[in-house]
């Protein structure tokens, strides 16, 4: 059994508390909703993209400490990204996540978003650190239908 | 259930609730009419432990000649039922909630009402003779149980009501209700706690939300303490609203509990406090 500490780390408890660029961009040029219904968590990630470039980003929403820091502690990684970075960031941090949980995570460039690497030991809770993340995707491709991870 | 009804000039009209998660029973005489076809109510809520009056709720809807179905799943496990006694015309519950296997379940109906009902899925077994001109239904309940059946959902089913039926059903009211108290008490000692169902009449279900703290991060760290709890929405959507939280924590209580597990629950929540502060 692994320690609740390697999940609740104190970044993340703190973004939880805090939520870093909780709110809705004005002038925003993409957005996208996502939605789990089964555990009813919530997220709007708004996006200025530019020349191909991330000048702003910011989210709403409810959820779990899980997913809410996993969105705020996102907008804070993202800012200034190009939209090839971006998608590069989604795919290492879906990996962290994801991978196989007696496996030491190879995590090149994650920073921070290593924080996350304890919800492997979680398979539940994989979709509420995701769930930001399949937003963020959707924004940047500009969908229109809500985006699910369940 | 509304998008089931919708289309076809039938509306959903939903009894509303107090705060403490009971039916008000007034705006429920209000609702019914001669145009109501249908009551629908849960004999105990899956979300809030509330024991619906469904002695009364049935009795009212007969007076004005209303069928009433009600859904026992909560119920049975825990009390005793007897449908002819009630007068409900039908009657649910599920396999896993008395014990049983997943995917399985009982509709208990009145002979004429069954009998007056079209199938609602062809298969075989469901018919006893087809021509090209005229295909005439097999008898109840066979009619509605089209095609090959849950052979071993069904013999599951059958153990674990064997099983239900061998037990004292007063003597687990009796101590589950004990558990209830218990844990009602042992929760709301906790600080932040706050419990959503606080009816009178309650089934051995303590559903509540901690100040600050989502109910799934409740749930991953109650289980780390070896205690299953159920996080979420309960698929009570409207319930949640009702009472302006989007998910709760429910500790469901059964004949297995102890007082000691209870005591770890509530640990667990002190810890959960100590993480999030």
């Amino acid at each position: 059994m692994s320690d609740l500490r390697d999940l609740y780390q104190e970044v993340i408890l703190d973004h939880t508390k805090r939520p870093r660029n909780f709110r809705k961009l004005a002038g925003a040029n993409r957005s996208a909703k996502g939605h789990n219904p089964l555990c009813g968590d919530r997220v709007t990630v708004y996006l200025n993209v530019e020349g191909g470039v991330v000048q702003d980003i910011s989210f709403e929403g409810s959820g779990c400490a899980i997913s809410t820091a996993s969105a705020s502690m996102m907008t804070e990684s993202l800012r200034g990204k190009t939209q090839a970075e971006a998608e590069a960031l989604f795919e290492r941090f879906h990996g962290l996540v994801t991978g196989k949980p007696d496996e030491s995570p190879e995590t090149p460039e994650l920073g921070k978003l290593e924080a996350f690497s304890g919800v492997r030991e979680y398979p539940v809770r994989i979709k509420c650190a995701t769930l930001a993340w399949h937003t963020l995707r959707a924004a940047l491709e500009n969908k229109e239908t809500p985006v699910s991870t369940e | 259930m509304a998008n089931a009804l919708r289309g076809e000039g039938r509306f959903l009209r939903v009894v509303p609730i107090n705060d403490k998660g009971e039916l008000i029973l007034e705006e429920y005489e209000k609702l019914l009419s001669p145009k109501t076809r249908l009551v629908a109510v849960n004999h105990v809520s899956n979300a809030l432990g509330t024991v619906n009056p469904i002695r009364k709720i049935i009795e009212l809807a007969h007076q004005q000649g209303i069928p009433v179905l009600v859904d026992g799943a909560q119920a049975i496990p825990h009390t005793r039922v007897d449908v002819r006694e009630l007068d409900c015309d039908f009657y649910a519950f599920s396999g896993h909630k008395v014990y049983g296997p997943t995917g399985i379940g009982v509709l208990y109906g009145k002979a004429a009402l069954l009998e007056s009902m079209p199938p609602f899925q062809g298969g075989g077994d469901m018919i006893s003779s087809v021509t090209f001109e005229k295909t005439t239904y097999n008898k109840i309940p066979y009619k509605f149980e089209a095609g090959t059946p849950n052979i071993a959902g069904v013999i599951g089913l059958g153990a674990a009501i064997d099983y239900l039926k061998s037990i004292d059903i007063e003597a687990v009211a009796f101590y589950e209700h004990g558990l209830l108290e218990y844990a009602t008490d042992a929760i709301s000692a906790v600080p932040g706690v706050r419990l959503i169902g606080t009816a009178r009449e309650k089934a051995a279900v303590v559903s509540f939300v901690l100040d600050g703290v989502h109910p799934h991060d409740v749930g991953t760290i109650l289980d780390q303490e070896g205690i299953a709890i159920r996080a979420g929405h309960h698929c009570a959507q409207p319930v949640m609203d009702r009472f302006g939280v989007p998910a709760t924590v429910r500790a469901s209580l059964a004949l297995y509990n102890t007082r000691e597990e209870i005591d770890t629950l509530a640990s667990g929540l002190h810890k959960v406090s100590e993480v999030f502060h």
